[in-house]
């Protein structure tokens, strides 16, 4: 045992200590849930393309799915099993979206049903949609000018 | 259509790996390797990218949050097309509405009907 006088020796020496294949297992696990996950979405698209629906009505169909399967799955308290199994492929596809709106609104729906639940949903979600939306406004200034 | 399902789940894994080796390399937290992927679809969907990856992995592509960027992009540059400069603006929500009520809406009903069991 050696003895450690600072947090940076400490930080080496756990470095040193943990395990190499932890990134290699997580990515396989990340892979197979997120792929997972992205054939559920395949498989609802074949669906709602075989009901005769448009491509983007079936997009749009299946991503509501996804999204209520996982608000379903978080209320349950079985996507946590998930995202501590999947990490980031857990929280990358849409359902991961859903999750991180549903899980802080549960949680902080002890302060009260309008600065808890109504603005604790968006901790996460929030942040997706600020830079989302604006990066796609900009996108759509600059198509306009350069088209 | 066994072949679309494998390239769904090769092209959906393989954005989830890279979010994960992000999240085990870096110090990045979740929301911001989110907001990193949402605003990497805008830009990736703007320049056309994306619906090469969109067209080769369908559902892969589209269900990560790299694809609710591509949305938005595509909504906004469909509506400028049609509606000249508002479209910058209505474009993008008006793509991704189904998903964005749907979480919302959805979500809600969860928060009323169930508990956390607060662990996080």
């Amino acid at each position: 045992m050696q003895k450690l006088y600072n947090s940076k020796e400490y930080q080496k020496y756990v470095d040193k200590k943990s395990p190499n294949s932890k990134l290699g297992l997580n990515m396989l696990k990340a892979f197979l849930t997120g792929g997972t996950i992205c054939v559920i979405g395949q498989l609802l698209t074949n669906y709602f393309n075989s009901r005769d629906l448009d491509q983007i009505d079936a997009a749009t169909l299946t991503s509501m799915c996804l999204i209520l399967f996982s608000v379903i799955l978080t209320a349950l308290d079985l996507y946590f099993y998930i995202g501590k199994f999947g990490g980031a492929g857990a929280s990358i596809p849409i359902t991961g979206f859903a999750n991180s709106i549903v899980s802080p609104a549960m949680e902080f729906k002890t302060e009260g049903y309008v600065m808890g639940v109504g603005a604790k949903m968006f901790l996460i979600a929030g942040p997706v949609l600020v830079y989302g939306i604006s990066s796609s406004v900009l996108l759509g200034l600059i198509y306009y000018i350069v088209k | 259509m066994g072949d679309k399902l494998l390239n769904a789940f090769v092209t959906g894994g393989v954005l989830c790996v890279i979010a994960q080796i992000l999240v085990d390399k870096t110090k990045l937290t979740s929301a911001r390797i989110m907001v990193m992927y949402v605003t990497l679809g805008v830009l990736l969907g703007g320049i056309g990218i994306y619906q090469k990856l969109v067209d080769f992995g369908g559902a892969g592509a589209t269900v990560p949050l790299m694809g609710f960027g591509y949305n938005l992009a595509k909504g906004v540059m469909k509506e400028v097309d049609q509606n000249g400069l508002l479209g910058a603006f209505t474009g993008g929500i008006k793509s991704a509405a189904g998903g964005i009520t749907a979480a919302i809406f959805f979500g809600y009903i969860a928060s009323l009907i169930a508990k956390s069991k607060g662990r996080r």
